[in-house]
């Protein structure tokens, strides 16, 4: 309605001339109280996220000067001499003599634990969810996706406690057996208890497939039958509609799920801590040796780094915090890129059936 | 038989085997914690306490941090959810979630830490209700954002042209006439968000501490005992009893978290059925 037929229909509302002004007007006072407390609301989630990042950032920067790129460039992670009366200074920061961080373990930990675990848990969810959404009747579908909600649900203590005592020992009396046969170099060696690299990736592997394999569900459900029917209708069997109609269609959603999979890969501290072995200062000579990660060293070192006078082992566990959030935010935006980039709308019509 | 239809067997034998290694786990996780836990089963478990191979504080602490966690998550949460969903809009809207969505993808070990440096330390609260309740707030405040959010885009648009057509006033119509149909959805993801808490570690590891007695419901300087930390600790100590003890937390805490999933994916359902019994 434009302002000179509001005039000529002689309303009482106020003549208002940009679009925000007119929505404002037909808001009583009261829903602007209640949408000032609810926008109040809605930006303490942006708040909180610029807080964590700014004391991280504050708390690790002594580490940041004191440790340099050696920080980057080396193995080993030590605090020094907590008891020693000497301190070592480094560009003006102090910490206790002998200290000295590098990261690269854990980050060789995490990176290689997280990638494993993706690898193994992406095709096994996408085609679990693909024969709970397809082949079970509708009547089963909510007893079996019981099991993904279990498993969603348990507690990542509890992850550890059954990898340790369970699924580790009972690997390692079997699977890895085997694989330690072949003499592949790095894929055989010493099993152990069950306790190393390949054992808590693999449950990490099982900690992510609900969240991938729900989604998937969810995608798989969405696709429009009409295009499945007729894909059969022409004559092709099951797997071929699956192929050819069924993937395009969910591919971007199975990407954006694998890429949430993968942060809660990269972060988990408490099963791996319980599984890894926590092995400090070197890389593991088999896929079967102990590890750690960023995040399981932080929960494993802090209580100890309290004790360290300089603080700087509490700032420099800062610093792998810092750069696990950094690590996590590039997956999370490279799979927001990836997830635009390979998006296709509806059908792929024409795409050599 | 053909070759193609050979093909279409063997993958649908696959996606049965791939969903045999999904399910396959959560029977044998549930069965290897309750089979541990079963010699520490008994009255003594509830009434006692930890210094007693009991674990009657962890669950009264646990209990405690998640009425904190529904009270301050529940409340910044469904209000944000509501914001986002009714009255957001253009680019503060993307940009707010946008910022929620990174806050979701946050390593749990992260906020612990920063709870631990500012709250326990810089802030002076100690290990403390307040800073394990605020740790646990930021991880599952986007979770309850989200399901809140998704609850309200779910009630048929025609509900609030039907409101604004009768000249009912914006927050009337969203707390009076939205509200309704949207609850089951947003206690769902309240839910949810309390399984998540219920499981949790890492965040409270060094910001709520641990203690042998009785949580007390003082928000500074008391620690509080919980159920997660039980499971961790006594899982390294040595000895049958603290490993039978640790088993025994786990299952009280799956037990917990089971019962709040089963009533949420209820629930769920209601508001399923709820929204779509008002589509024409």
């Amino acid at each position: 309605m434009t302002d000179t037929a509001e005039r000529a229909l002689g309303q009482a509302t106020p003549l208002v001339s940009s679009p925000r002004a007119r929505r404002r007007s037909e808001l009583t006072r009261r829903d602007v109280v209640v949408s000032t407390v609810l926008t109040g609301a809605a930006t303490l989630p942006t708040i909180a996220l610029a807080f964590l990042a700014y004391e991280m950032l504050r708390s690790a920067w002594p580490a940041i000067v004191f440790n340099g790129t050696s920080f980057f460039t080396t193995k080993t992670f030590t605090l020094g001499n907590l008891y020693a009366t000497s301190v070592e200074t480094h560009h003006g920061y102090q910490a206790a003599a002998g200290a000295h961080y590098g990261v690269l373990p854990f980050v060789f930990g995490t990176v290689v634990s997280s990638f494993i675990a993706l690898v193994v848990a992406v095709p096994v969810s996408v085609a679990g969810a693909l024969l709970l959404a397809d082949k079970v009747p509708a009547r089963l579908q909510g007893t079996l996706g019981i099991f993904l909600e279990v498993l969603a649900g348990i507690p990542s203590v509890v992850f550890g406690l059954w990898g340790v005592y369970t699924f580790g020992p009972l690997l390692s009396r079997t699977v890895f057996k085997w694989m330690a046969a072949l003499h592949i170099p790095w894929l055989s060696g010493p099993t152990g208890a069950g306790q190393g690299l390949l054992t808590s990736s693999l449950v990490l592997a099982v900690m992510i497939v609900p969240i991938i394999a729900s989604t998937s569900r969810e995608l798989f459900r969405s696709v429009p039958v009409l295009s499945k029917e007729g894909a059969v209708a022409m004559g092709m069997t099951p797997y071929e509609a699956v192929r050819v109609v069924t993937i395009p269609f969910v591919r971007t959603g199975i990407i954006a799920a694998s890429i949430l999979g993968l942060g809660r890969a990269l972060g988990e501290t408490i099963a791996v801590l319980i599984i890894s072995g926590n092995a400090l200062n070197l890389y593991p000579h088999s896929i079967f040796d102990p590890f750690s990660t960023m995040a399981a060293s932080i929960a494993a070192i802090l209580d100890g780094a309290l004790t360290d006078s300089t603080h700087m082992a509490v700032h420099a566990l800062g610093e792998v915090g810092l750069l696990l959030l950094v690590i996590t935010l590039i997956a999370n935006l490279g799979g927001r890129w990836l997830t635009r980039r390979f998006s296709t709308t509806g059908l792929p019509v024409g795409r050599g059936v | 038989m053909s070759r193609r239809r050979l093909t279409d067997l063997t993958f649908w034998v696959v996606c049965a085997l791939a969903f045999v290694f999904i399910a396959a786990p959560s029977v044998s996780i549930l069965a290897s914690v309750i089979h541990q836990a079963v010699p520490s089963l008994g009255w003594s478990l509830f009434s006692q306490r930890t210094n007693a191979n009991g674990i009657e504080n962890a669950i009264l602490g646990t209990l405690v941090l998640l009425v904190g966690v529904l009270v301050v998550a529940g409340t910044i949460g469904v209000a944000a959810g509501i914001y986002l969903a009714e009255f957001a809009t253009g680019r503060s809207e993307r940009l707010l979630r946008f910022f929620s969505d990174v806050l979701s993808g946050m390593p749990s070990i992260v906020v612990g830490y920063v709870g631990y440096v500012t709250f326990v330390v810089a802030f002076h609260w100690g290990f403390s209700l307040l800073a394990g309740v605020i740790a646990l707030t930021i991880l599952v405040l986007p979770y309850v954002v989200k399901t809140t959010e998704v609850a309200f885009r779910q009630v048929p648009t025609t509900i609030r042209e039907a409101a604004a057509g009768l000249g009912i006033e914006r927050s009337s119509t969203v707390l009076r006439i939205l509200m309704p149909p949207a609850a089951p959805g947003v206690l769902s993801g309240l839910i949810v968000a309390l399984a998540i808490s219920t499981g949790e570690l890492a965040p409270l590891l060094f910001t709520a501490g641990f203690t042998d007695q009785n949580p007390s419901l003082a928000p500074l300087h008391r620690q509080v005992p919980y159920l997660t930390n039980v499971t961790f600790t006594d899982l390294s100590l040595p000895g049958a009893r603290a490993h039978a003890t640790a088993a025994a937390a786990a299952a009280v805490s799956l037990v917990i978290v089971v019962l709040l999933i089963t009533a949420g994916r209820a629930l769920s359902r209601r508001s399923r059925r709820m929204t779509q019994g008002m589509m024409l």
